[in-house]
């Protein structure tokens, strides 16, 4: 080995300590970061919001009057239309995210239907909520009015019911993808005693596999209602925009992520722009629920 | 007997409350191979991690007593100095993945940044490469990734790497542990030439292959240094019970 | 009987396969319809012209969307820039440091924060950056987007190392090679598979976002390099051009959603090329 100098030697010790100390210290601050983000996202959240909270109180949850020019900030509304549409988007996913879910994690496991199913997933998963949004604008809102005008109901087209089914297929990708892997990770002991005692495949399915794999799927939908709770732009575009407490699913509507992206950049006052975000601060610690709610059901199955 | 080149002395070593090693005093004379012995759990792997400091990548590791590496205090010097004198090779063969089977057997130079010239790393290379005796079988993919040949080349690529650092010790633990017979028969041949040029320490769960290659033996029980011997006395005639329970198989 | 039991189970169990595919196919339906009508339409939109001119006002023909090109480039180079050096360097803090308490923390964070709704981290991006500047601009749109990647570059990078062997880093470590040295030149470029995959899929996430721009980026009818003003981007254009009553605009918003469909696709593609190709052995 060359010699160095004990003068080189000392240089080059001390430049290697601070190259180590600056990399450890570079690392640990990324992962810090992370920390003080999350914070800082809630923090700022609530205290943008405190005018709004001061003003309108607990009123701003139960409220039906939405009336920038009168100062009342209620999101009854809001809350009402965020829910009915989640709620309806998950009962109309449910059949198509379990029945992906069985077609990719029982009967198809590998071959070219699987590759086939697997690829729309992917697809439907990285198209854009803009397109969606649009799509849903070209195909979906003038079929929606056509079965209004048959019932002889106001022909809107857009409305809680649309939303809701633009919604349902933009979630079955991620619903799909649980389900999924739940159906896959099912025992193949259960299942060799079920054929072992004579049952068929869809008796499994149905007695063994489903109800085995219940938890899972509930965390599948606990994931995606927190999905569907933030999604903005394709709701927006196809839900009627109307603040008002909607009484049946053909009534235009708004969620909380709708109102805020059409509202938003119009907000006029202080106190405006502190009611929206405070409706910002409610998506916030909801969509954060059922996101924790669907990780500890996945990582309590997962210990089992 | 001139100076030894490696001294235990009263060392300890604790992983959190856990003590791994108690109260190890050894020499080591240059230029032996020095086999360690023991059923799993008694410590020795941890005792040659001990002396270039690997033990020391658990947070919870500590270490009282002393090591000398010649007149050097293993726990006085920066890691890193101490890890070019002291090579190491470990139980499943490590080449690293991204590199070639040249730039694998250099690597210690390389990434600690000292600067060779052209014929310099290709002296090095060869030189190695024939120490571990892979140099006729690798010479004309030299450039090729590392990962693409059998175990027991790339345990011995691992060998190749460790003596192009020029170590003066060299740290084995379980080198064949994970090869098949006739690698395992290669290696071993290896150590024989190897000797000749560094001090070799190598942990080993065989015994036979002990009695193969190694001229002292030290066997370890749950954390202490039974018996240290020069490896014939140790096998015919052991002094202690222990040692003679586990040469006879009465426990693993 | 039994024989009629036999045979309406064997009939249930035939038909449940059918069904499940029919309803399988019915839920690709709309991607098929989207996807078929966005090349049909769009095909016609793209020319030379709509891809280098800028928009023109209503009713004059011949607009182009070529200032939401430049600017999505612009965002999502901006993002990338933010979010990569911190998200692998916080991944790589993950790995080594796993059980400590700080990397537990930092890792739930980064778990809720890859659940926050766009919307949200818009605000945030505008009460952060847009306010203080007293404007919109790119930059905030960028810093917003980076915001959406860090999190999953993260998670990403850390799960990649967690595969590489240990024995690999104590190979490096045991000759003498300093520890920084040991994970930028031996253990980063034996996770550069996942890594680069993770990179590339949240590029591809952020390329379609709308709702994070609306107040930051904003949109601009004209072609801007300047991070400091609002710039156009494609999500943003096609959702005015979509909610817009002009049939002109309509039909060029297919045309940019055949620009962005085709972007998210070449890069998806790219990434799973890159996985395979940079895949490590070990």
């Amino acid at each position: 080995m060359k010699i160095e100098s004990a003068k080189q030697k000392q240089a080059s010790d001390w430049r290697l300590g601070i190259a180590e100390k600056i990399f450890n210290s570079l690392m640990s601050n990324a992962a810090i970061l992370m920390i003080i983000l999350l914070s800082g996202i809630f923090i700022t959240l609530l205290y943008s919001s405190i005018p709004s909270i001061k003003q309108s109180g607990l009123g701003f949850i139960y409220g039906r009057v939405w009336d920038p020019v009168t100062n009342q900030f209620g999101g009854l509304s809001f809350l009402v239309g965020t829910i009915i549409t989640t709620f309806l988007a998950l009962i109309i996913s449910f059949p198509f995210s379990i029945s992906l879910g069985l077609i990719l994690g029982e009967y198809f496991k590998k071959g070219i239907v699987s590759e086939i199913f697997k690829n729309i997933i992917e697809l439907m998963a990285g198209v854009p909520s803009v397109i969606y949004g649009f799509g849903a604008l070209y195909f979906l809102v003038p079929a929606i009015r056509h079965i209004e005008t048959h019932l002889g109901v106001p022909a809107y087209g857009v409305g809680i019911l649309t939303a809701s089914i633009v919604l349902a297929i933009m979630i079955v990708p991620y619903w799909a993808s649980v389900a999924r892997e739940v159906i896959n990770l099912a025992p193949n002991d259960l299942k060799e005693a079920s054929y072992a005692l004579g049952a068929t495949r869809f008796e499994l399915i149905r007695y063994i596999i489903l109800p085995f794999t219940r938890s899972g799927i509930l965390a599948g939908m606990m994931l995606a209602l927190g999905r569907a709770l933030g999604e903005t732009m394709a709701v927006t575009m196809v839900i009627g925009n109307n603040n008002v407490l909607p009484k049946g699913i053909f009534d235009p509507s708004n969620t909380m992520a709708s109102v805020i992206a059409n509202e938003f950049t119009e907000a006029t006052s202080d106190l405006y722009l502190s009611a929206l975000i405070e409706i910002a601060l409610l998506l916030f610690v909801v969509s954060l629920i059922f996101n924790l709610l669907g990780r500890q059901i996945i990582k309590r199955m997962a210990s089992r | 007997m001139e100076s030894p080149i490696l001294k235990v002395e009263n060392f300890d070593a604790y992983f959190g409350t856990n003590q791994i090693l108690k109260n190890i005093n050894m020499t080591v004379p240059k230029n032996k191979v020095v086999a360690m012995m023991g059923p799993s759990g008694c410590g020795k792997t941890t005792f040659i991690r001990c002396i270039n400091r690997m033990h020391e990548l658990n947070p919870d590791a500590r270490a009282e007593g002393a090591i000398y590496l010649h007149e050097d205090n293993v726990y006085e010097m920066l890691p890193i100095i101490l890890r070019k004198r002291i090579g190491m090779v470990f139980q499943r063969p490590n080449p690293f993945p991204t590199m070639s089977i040249y730039e694998n057997v250099i690597a210690g130079y390389i990434l600690s940044g000292t600067k060779l010239s052209k014929s310099e790393k290709e002296e090095i290379v060869e030189d190695s490469l024939k120490k571990a005796d892979l140099w006729k079988e690798v010479k004309d993919s030299l450039h090729k990734r590392g990962t693409f040949l059998s175990g027991g080349q790339q345990q011995r690529l691992c060998i190749a790497r460790a003596v192009a650092m020029k170590p003066e010790v060299l740290l084995l633990d379980e080198p064949t542990s994970a090869l098949d017979p006739i690698s395992t028969a290669n290696v071993e041949d290896l150590l024989f030439d190897l000797k000749k040029s560094y001090t070799i320490l190598i942990v080993t769960h065989n015994m036979q292959q002990a009695a193969r290659i190694s001229e002292l033996t030290a066997f370890f029980y749950l954390g202490e240094l039974i018996e240290y011997a020069d490896t014939k006395t140790m096998f015919t005639a052991p002094k202690d019970v222990k040692t003679q329970n586990y040469i006879t198989g009465r426990f693993g | 009987m039994a024989k009629n039991k036999l045979n309406s189970r064997i009939f249930k169990d035939r038909i449940f396969v059918s069904i499940l595919l029919l309803i399988g196919c019915i839920c690709a339906l709309p991607l098929v319809l989207i996807l078929f009508f966005i090349v049909k339409q769009g095909i016609n939109s793209i020319s030379l012209q709509f891809l280098t001119h800028l928009p023109k006002p209503v009713g004059e023909k011949g607009g182009g969307v070529l200032n939401a090109i430049v600017g999505s480039l612009m965002l999502i180079s901006m993002a990338a820039v933010i979010s990569i050096p911190i998200g692998i360097l916080g991944g790589i803090y993950l790995s080594e440091k796993k059980g400590t308490k700080i990397a537990n923390l930092a890792r739930s964070s980064a778990e809720i924060l890859q659940g926050i709704p766009s919307i949200v981290i818009g605000i945030i991006a505008y009460l952060w950056i847009v306010k203080p500047m007293g404007h919109f601009s790119a930059l905030s749109g960028g810093i917003a987007l980076g915001f959406m990647m860090l999190p999953v570059i993260l998670r990403t990078t850390e799960e990649t190392l967690n595969l590489i062997p240990n024995s690999i880093k104590e190979a490096s470590l045991a000759l003498g090679v300093p520890y920084y040295k040991t994970i930028l030149r031996i253990i980063l470029p034996c996770g550069i598979s996942g890594i680069m995959s993770g990179i590339i899929i949240s590029l591809a996430r952020v390329a379609g976002e709308t709702a994070p721009l609306l107040f930051t980026a904003f949109g601009n009818p004209y072609l801007n390099t300047n991070i400091n003003r609002p710039v156009q981007s494609l999500p943003l254009i096609i959702f005015n051009y979509a909610t817009s009553p002009y049939d002109d605009w309509k039909q060029q918003a297919w045309g940019a959603s055949f620009v962005l469909l085709s972007f998210i696709l070449i890069i998806s593609v790219v990434a799973k090329f890159v996985t395979r190709r940079w895949r490590v052995q070990f």
